[in-house]
């Protein structure tokens, strides 16, 4: 994929170093990258169920465990960022958050499940084809999807109205995901679905904004060690998402990958990340 | 191995390539004696095959030993709809599973996701002629013509198979049931779902004990669901679940009343080396199975099977991989969904051979003395009735020999999934798709 020898240069070794440091960080980016399409195909597979059917509760729960899975190593990593303030449900209160922060921030070994988000219901998934094509990076829908309604922790129901308001111009995944408010001819299949949470298919709840430095081991941490650590603060990075028009809380596939710049259409999550990652990388060879 | 004989779903045996979803078979089970084959089908039908016991000639050697034919077809279950969550249920047949034959009626429970029947099979071959009020065809005669009475005598008809349903066992699950499994008591049997095992009573339907309940207070922490059950094929009390995290556990019924406390967990601890983001997908238990002797558990996961001793909770006794060569593949398995495929696993009648399927129509056969696998195929297109099944390989690196398929052209579409060994013989049901193989061992009955 990449030359792993880099031609040595008559120059002075700063180059060198920083060429190495470019292969290492193309390294823990490449498998931050399978890391990431694992996580959007997977949260795509959750998100789209059958609506006739039931789903098969233990591919769901075992999707749903693998989420879980990368996103614990995300989080440890210090490559999780959310967006804080729109998972702020109206029942939820400050001391939820500072709980929630506190599990986070627990160590690995200590619990056996952080609670990094909740699965709220199982029940009354619709399951859609997917098609991929063999790079796993893109991931494009075959059919359009209706009625999953994502609900907070407290099990309160979306309004179909909020998801409306979701961009129609983001990237296919998301598209794809928070479909159930524009989707007209299929609402009325199941009318009595958006009021009870139960029967509607539900993915994540609460996610916690973890404020903490980055965990120690973190071959990306060491890269940037002498970084200037505010660049991961929330504020900074969430700038390109505010920027954007109202979105649901559960925004979930458009907030996994760190988006500095304005989310594209076509382009896979994959690449997006891969050009942030290689721009961040750029900013700071080049000196800033 | 010879084959036996091909027998092929009926109605689409001349769309030679053209599989309707509803016949894809879903189930395969012999009864207690190997007369009997069950097969249960998306469509939500049971197909029952007999095997035929006259004898041609003197000479077994020559295959005269009965050929299986189609018995009895009957619709089991119908889609139906629950209108509480507004969801359809599937008449799919999940899993059939025979009693013991108490008279010369046969019965079998069929079950699809919801709802568990019990069915009686039997035969008439007999009809009673000369009512005094009613004509040959049925009609009300005419009393005036009537000038004397007789008694009806049965006289001999054309063998009739009636199929009639005894018992429905409803609205006792609220999630899919997976599994059923008979009691040794024959008069109870169980039925799990991905949260919860019932234990019913065979004649009682508006009632059902719950055992074990694995449903957390809060669905959003739920990480583990039932994959599979069994009773324990001598000791009533005993039973096995497997779960989507790879554990076993066994639940003696004399503990208490609810056994969410099992008596005995089968673990085994993770393999660090071979960590990976679907460690936890490919150690979901699809399928477990206790041996005929009661004294071991054979289970499937998506690589491997494993036999564990009762005895020893720590880790399985043996462990065979059935298609290792796909664990570098398992992130495109993932995405397109045969990861999650749920294969079942056999043993044979004497506990020396187990059997399991795999993809491109194969399915694998391992000796537990020798620790030998060997690849079978069972595909229309390479094997004519009475032809001798030839080993397949799958090239996986060194050299490579003709008649080996590279495993990128591994049709994954062609799984299979269900299976059973006949009781008694060397007698093999493969259900692949739509068709249904049976395979018998061409050994000689005096070397057998």
């Amino acid at each position: 994929m990449f030359s792993k020898g880099t031609k040595r240069k008559f120059s002075d070794s700063d180059e060198e170093t920083s060429d190495e440091n470019l292969v290492g960080a193309r390294v823990a980016s490449s498998y931050s990258l399978q890391r990431q399409s694992l996580l959007d195909m997977s949260l795509i597979k959750l998100q789209l169920c059958h609506m006739l059917v039931e789903p098969n509760l233990c591919r769901s729960v075992l999707i749903a465990n693998t989420v879980r899975q990368i996103q614990e190593e995300m989080t440890h990593d210090g490559s999780w960022h959310m967006v804080a303030e729109a998972f702020c449900s109206a029942g939820q209160s400050p001391s939820e958050r500072l709980v929630a922060t506190e599990v986070l921030c627990r160590s690995r070994e200590q619990d056996a499940e952080p609670k990094l988000f909740s699965v709220i219901s199982y029940e009354g998934c619709r399951e859609e084809e997917v098609v991929a094509d063999e790079t796993l990076c893109s991931v494009s829908v075959s059919d359009t999807v209706s009625n999953v309604c994502l609900t907070g922790r407290m099990g309160q129901c979306w309004e179909k109205s909020e998801l409306r308001g979701v961009e129609r111009d983001e990237e296919v995944l998301e598209d794809s995901s928070l479909g159930s408010g524009e989707d007209d001819e299929l609402d009325t299949e199941d009318e009595a679905s958006t009021e009870s949470p139960k029967t509607i298919g539900q993915v994540f709840g609460t996610f916690e904004i973890k404020n903490s430095s980055p965990g120690p081991d973190s071959a990306l941490e060491e890269l940037f060690s002498d970084v200037d650590t505010s660049y991961y603060d929330l504020d900074t990075m969430l700038t390109g998402i505010q920027s954007a028009p109202k979105m649901g809380p559960y925004d979930l596939l458009d907030s996994l990958a760190p988006s500095h710049s304005s989310p594209s259409i076509v382009s896979t999550p994959n690449c997006r990340s891969d050009l942030n990652e290689l721009d961040h990388i750029m900013e700071i060879i080049v000196g800033s | 191995m010879g084959e036996d004989g091909e027998n092929t779903k009926i109605n689409h045996s001349f769309l030679r390539d053209y599989v309707t979803e509803a016949d894809v078979i879903s189930t395969v089970e012999f009864n207690q004696t190997g007369d009997l084959l069950a097969t249960g089908d998306k469509g939500g039908r049971v197909v029952i095959f007999q095997r035929e016991t006259e004898s041609k000639g003197e000479s077994e050697e020559l295959g005269e030993s009965g050929e299986y034919n189609v018995y009895s077809t009957f619709q089991s279950h119908e889609p139906d709809f629950d209108y509480l969550k507004s969801l359809e249920i599937e008449e799919k047949i999940n899993k059939i599973r025979w009693l013991p034959q108490q008279n010369a009626a046969h019965f079998l429970l069929s079950t699809n996701d919801k709802t568990i029947k019990l069915w009686k099979v039997s035969e008439r071959d007999k009809r009673p002629e000369g009512y005094n009020l009613k004509d040959e065809e049925g009609r009300i005669k005419d009393i005036s013509t009537v000038t004397s009475l007789r008694v009806p005598v049965l006289k001999p008809t054309d063998l009739m198979v009636e199929v009639r349903p005894r018992r429905i066992f409803a609205n006792g699950h609220t999630y899919h049931v997976n599994s059923i499994s008979v009691n040794s008591d024959g008069e109870t049997y169980l039925s799990a779902d991905d949260l919860r095992v019932n234990m019913w009573h065979l004649d009682i339907t508006d009632r059902s004990f719950n055992i074990v309940d694995i449903k957390p207070a809060n669905m959003e922490d739920l990480t583990e669901v039932i994959t599979a059950a069994e009773f324990h094929p001598q000791h009533c009390h005993l039973f096995v679940y497997s779960s989507s995290k790879g554990t076993l556990r066994l639940c003696d019924m004399r503990d208490s009343a609810l056994c969410d406390k099992h008596s005995k967990i089968f673990e085994e601890p993770e393999d660090p080396g071979n960590r990976s983001f679907f460690s936890e997908i490919i150690s979901s238990v699809s399928d477990v199975k206790f041996s005929h002797s009661g004294r071991y558990l054979l289970t499937r996961d998506y690589l491997t099977v494993k036999v564990w001793d009762l005895n020893m909770e720590k880790g399985p006794v043996e462990t065979y991989q059935v298609h290792e060569y796909l664990r570098s593949k398992l992130c495109s398995l993932y995405e397109n969904d045969c990861i999650f495929d749920k294969f079942e696993c056999v043993w044979n009648s004497t506990d020396s051979v187990i059997m399991t399927g795999a993809y491109n129509s194969f399915f694998r056969m391992f000796d537990r003395e020798t620790g030998r696998g060997v690849t079978l195929e069972a595909w229309r297109e390479s094997s004519k009735p009475r032809a001798v099944l030839r080993t397949r390989r799958i090239y996986t690196g060194g050299r490579r020999r003709r008649g080996d398929v590279g495993v990128d052209s591994l049709d994954f579409t062609k799984k299979i999934l269900h299976m059973a060994w006949h009781p008694a013989e060397n007698i093999i049901a493969i259900a692949a798709t739509n068709n249904l193989y049976i395979f018998q061992d061409r050994v000689n009955a005096e070397n057998m």
